[in-house]
């Protein structure tokens, strides 16, 4: 059987990864479906008399105190908080995966160069870079964030890859390769991304959930993907204010925002254990 | 021996460079293999024998030119393999294989062991599609393996088939010359015995030539009519493994072969025990490499200091000893 | 009981030992019912290729089978007539490397890479003696000097990293050795060396024997050291104690066609042969152990019988057995 199947042979036995991964295409579902699920989430039907409503029949969770559904904008919200964590993930294991994999093929000088340029990335504070970028950039729209986050984001990635690439380079079967005549594009092709991908993949997908924290974290202290676009960020701040009188505003995000990364987390280290190369069939 | 023979290897030098030190601002040089001459004929097999740390291994890559040599020449086919550029390299690859020691580590675990023979196949563009499947199939038959292992992967199969795999990659572009580095040092015994078999039956059928390094020097002798010894990047003793074997003129090669346990208890020879470990390639000792560990009483202060050229003492059996005459 | 004085127990005495690993696949059946004595001052053989057991056999001694492999109800060990695996925690942890000490293979992963390695033998004896730090030192320096470690006060200091192969192993050595056991478990000790190497450390293994007259279990899969260092040996397949002999007389007459083929497959530095005998097929896997006779898909003599009836060890001559049921048929042994 093919190490990959047998990696998702193992992940399918994992309950809890797969209790994850269930979640997480809940969620990915639900924020695809959410238009069609739910009313407008900017609607503002009564901002007087229906403001911070319990949940009810015709409000499920409530409204919050502009009087919005906030089923609905809990929905909505996902959809910025999936689309920043996976594509900001996504984008920043491309880059680091790219810089990792020129590192370890190229010569000691550009890995030196690669590397120490590394090295200093690492050590920006990345929090305090974002928050300057978007205090000054009021519109940024949902891609600047994901484009942000990735560039901020990928360093790890990049060593992760290095290393692989370093260790593999002197792997037998490469060498084999090389005494075959296969060319060093065939090479990377055919032997070294399909070992990389395990541990790219792993990294990519723990990293889903501290980046959907991250832009929560922005867009909490209104920077961002700014209001009245919902994001679970903007929800818990506009709860804070009425978090004893009405408890619900703050909640339905806060605990949208605590399942979505405990799913991805779960998956992740899911993945991270049926991809193990050292596990046993 | 033939007029030219297949493989010919001129003063060939491979040293390595490390950083050391904690800025990696001190070199450290490597005498991997130091000025080694030794020829392979067509369809022979010349046995390669020393510990670890010798260069025996170096050796053999950089002859197929895996590694950068610093100096000297290796000739395939009267060809200068050095001086090849990437495309011409390519093609004489197709003539000149290796097999390595670990059959783990030597196969992509997350390819199909058919997929890993059919890479040459596919890198010469000797057959396509449902041609090259046959040829996977005839390969890993002709290796002994059982039908259906094309689809497998390396970790379903055990040491000695994992081993027979790696031949059949090899043989997928149906080189004249192997380097068979260790091949069946990681296998049991009885399964080490099938593999050499198997090698033996291949070369008798495809005319193949073997550089077959080893450490042991009992599968050397069984695989090879003409073996070389090598110390510290050098060829101390070479000549006709009979002669070796029952008349080993260099003290390395008196120690080495004295110091394999043979299995009858009823033989009990005289050891010549050696002391201490062998130096390190970064500095090897002046003189004869060998001489801070050499036993033979006539060692003299000319040991010390000149470093011994091999010299013809038997009808192709040479040796790099002053005192191998005396 | 008339005649001689009933003996003394032999130093080691393992009887029905089974070791079994749970995984996924099913249960794996590495140790079963091994039968092994070592007396006192001897060195017994147990040799086998990767796989059979006998790694597992020596951990299991000791008690030091990690789960999820667990020592089967029924066995046992006995040490000078004490049950081992009867023994409460505290009492097994003073019996290794006290009473029983163990080498390994990998000289490298047996040493704690942080500590000097004089400290590594000093701390080995005062686990199991009451001394001070400096005697216990100075015993450790001399433990170096014993195992022919050159400069030793100095080399005390080093860490395992700063040494080579050979010198490693002797380390080892010298910390198993540094209580002085009245039994060595030497699982492969020279494997990972060169041959050069490997004969200094069998020649200094001799020595240290006779001068501590200890025994030493030599676990090993070459037969060549077996035939040079061992006076009894046991040869193990898929698990079992195939044959049990004194080393001529295996080496002579082995019973087992399992014996008989590793025998044949050996390349010689001796005599030249042209072909070797290998043994055809591979060794099956520990969780799926053939019926019958487990060496019955390779044996050039099985018959019907073999695939059926497990033979038992078998008497061929006093203190030669074999668990081969051509003991029993010799006329069909085919030529």
């Amino acid at each position: 059987m093919s190490p990959w199947r047998l990696a998702a042979r193992r992940f399918a036995r994992n309950r809890p990864a797969l209790t994850g991964a269930v979640l997480v295409a809940a969620l990915v579902l639900a924020a695809l479906l959410a238009p069609l699920l739910t009313a407008d989430p900017l609607a503002q039907p009564d901002p007087v008399r229906l403001q911070n409503q319990p949940p009810s029949a015709a409000h499920l969770l409530g409204t919050d105190p502009y009087s919005r559904d906030i089923l609905s904008r809990t929905l909505h919200g996902a959809r910025v908080s999936l689309v920043v964590g996976i594509g900001a993930a996504l984008l920043a294991v491309t880059l680091g995966a790219g810089v990792g994999l020129t590192a370890g093929l190229a010569g000691r000088r550009t890995d030196q160069l690669l590397m120490r340029g590394v090295d200093v990335a690492l050590s920006l504070p990345r929090i305090v870079l974002l928050l300057a970028v978007f205090a000054v950039w009021e519109e940024a729209p949902a891609a600047a964030v994901v484009l942000l986050i990735a560039v901020t984001g990928w360093f790890q990635t990049s060593r992760i890859v290095r290393a692989s690439v370093l260790s593999l380079r002197e792997a037998d079967f490469v060498a084999a390769a090389r005494a075959l005549g296969t060319t060093g594009a065939g090479i990377v092709r055919r032997h070294l991304l399909p070992h990389i991908a395990a541990p790219v993949i792993v990294s990519a997908s723990l990293d889903v959930g501290n980046i959907i924290l991250l832009e929560a974290g922005l867009s909490y202290l209104g920077l961002g993907v700014r209001p009245p676009t919902p994001t679970w960020g903007n929800m818990i701040m506009d709860g804070k204010d009425v978090l004893f009188s009405a408890p619900w505003v703050a909640l339905a995000p806060g605990l949208a925002l605590v399942l979505t990364v405990v799913a991805f987390n779960l998956a992740g280290d899911g993945l991270r254990d049926a991809l193990d190369p050292r596990a046993a069939a | 021996m033939t007029a030219t023979p297949l493989v010919e290897v001129r003063d060939l030098v491979t040293h390595f460079t490390h950083r050391v030190g904690l800025f990696g601002t001190r070199r450290e040089v490597v005498q991997a293999v130091n000025g080694v001459s030794l020829d392979v004929a067509a369809r022979e097999t010349l046995g390669l024998v020393g510990e670890s740390g010798c260069g025996k291994t170096t050796l053999g890559r950089t002859i197929l030119r895996l590694v950068a040599r610093t100096s000297g020449e290796v000739r395939f086919d009267g060809q200068d393999v050095f001086a090849l550029d990437l495309a011409a390299l390519r093609r004489m690859r197709r003539r000149m294989q290796i097999i390595f020691q670990d059959p783990d580590g030597s196969l992509n675990p997350r390819l199909s062991i058919g997929r890993a023979v059919r890479e040459g196949i596919e890198v010469h563009r000797l057959a396509r599609g449902a041609e090259a499947d046959g040829r996977v199939e005839a390969l890993l038959a002709e290796v002994g393996l059982p039908a259906g292992s094309a689809a497998r992967y390396p970790h379903e199969f055990s040491g000695g088939q994992r081993q027979r795999a790696c031949i059949a990659r090899a043989l997928a572009v149906e080189p004249e010359f192997i380097v068979c580095d260790e091949p069946v040092s990681a296998l049991d015994v009885s399964v080490q015995a099938q593999v050499l078999n198997l090698l033996l039956d291949l070369q008798a059928r495809r005319g193949l030539s073997y550089l077959f390094i080893s450490h042991d020097l009992a599968v050397v002798r069984h695989v090879a009519p003409r073996v070389a010894v090598m110390y510290l990047g050098r060829i101390v003793e070479h000549g006709p493994s009979d002669g070796i074997y029952q008349r080993p003129l260099h003290p390395y090669t008196q120690a080495l072969l004295t110091a394999v346990p043979v299995p009858d208890p009823k033989t009990k020879r005289a050891r010549v025990v050696l002391a201490g470990d062998p130096p390190s390639p970064v500095n090897p000792p002046g003189g004869c490499p060998f001489h801070p560990r050499c036993q033979h009483p006539g060692k003299n202060e000319s040991c010390r200091t000149v470093r011994p050229e091999l010299r013809e003492l038997a009808p192709g059996h040479q040796v790099a000893c002053h005192l191998a005459d005396r | 009981m008339s005649g001689p004085a009933p003996a003394r127990p032999p130093l080691l005495e393992v009887h029905d030992l089974t070791v079994n690993f749970s995984g996924s696949d099913g249960v794996a059946r590495a140790v079963d019912g091994v039968d092994l004595t070592v007396e006192e001052g001897e060195t017994v053989g147990l040799v086998g290729e990767s796989g059979c057991g006998k790694s597992v056999t020596a951990l299991a001694i000791l008690r030091l089978v990690e789960p999820p492999g667990h020592i089967a109800h029924g066995s046992s060990v006995r040490l000078g007539g004490r049950d081992l695996l009867a023994l409460g925690a505290k009492e097994i942890r003073a019996v290794r490397g006290n009473h029983v000490a163990l080498v390994f293979q990998e000289p490298l992963s047996a040493l704690n890479p942080v500590l000097r390695i004089g400290n590594q033998i000093a701390e080995a004896i005062r686990a199991h003696e009451a001394v001070t730090r400096g005697t216990a030192r100075w015993r450790a320096v001399e433990m170096l000097t014993a195992v022919g470690i050159p400069d030793a006060k100095r080399r005390a200091s080093a860490y395992a990293h700063q040494l080579s192969g050979g010198m490693r192993q002797r380390v080892l050595l010298a910390m198993a050795l540094a209580c002085r056991p009245q039994l060595l478990l030497a699982d492969e000790p020279t494997t990972a060396l060169d041959v050069t190497i490997q004969a200094e450390i069998l020649e200094l293994l001799d020595g240290l024997q006779r001068k501590l007259g200890m025994a030493v279990l030599l676990i090993t899969h070459n037969l060549g050291i077996v035939a040079e260092r061992t006076r009894r040996v046991y040869v193990m397949y898929a698990g079992q104690i195939v044959e049990e002999a004194a080393t001529e007389q295996l080496f002579a007459a082995p019973a087992h066609p399992y014996t008989e083929g590793l025998l044949a497959a050996i390349p010689r530095l001796d005599e030249r042969r042209d072909r070797l005998q290998a043994i055809p097929g591979q060794v099956p896997p520990a969780t799926a152990w053939p019926e019958g006779c487990r060496f019955h898909p390779r044996c050039p003599h099985a018959w019907a019988k073999c695939g059926t009836e497990m033979p038992p060890l078998l008497e061929v001559t006093p203190g030669h057995r074999a668990r081969c049921w051509l003991v029993k048929e010799p006329e069909r042994r085919k030529k």
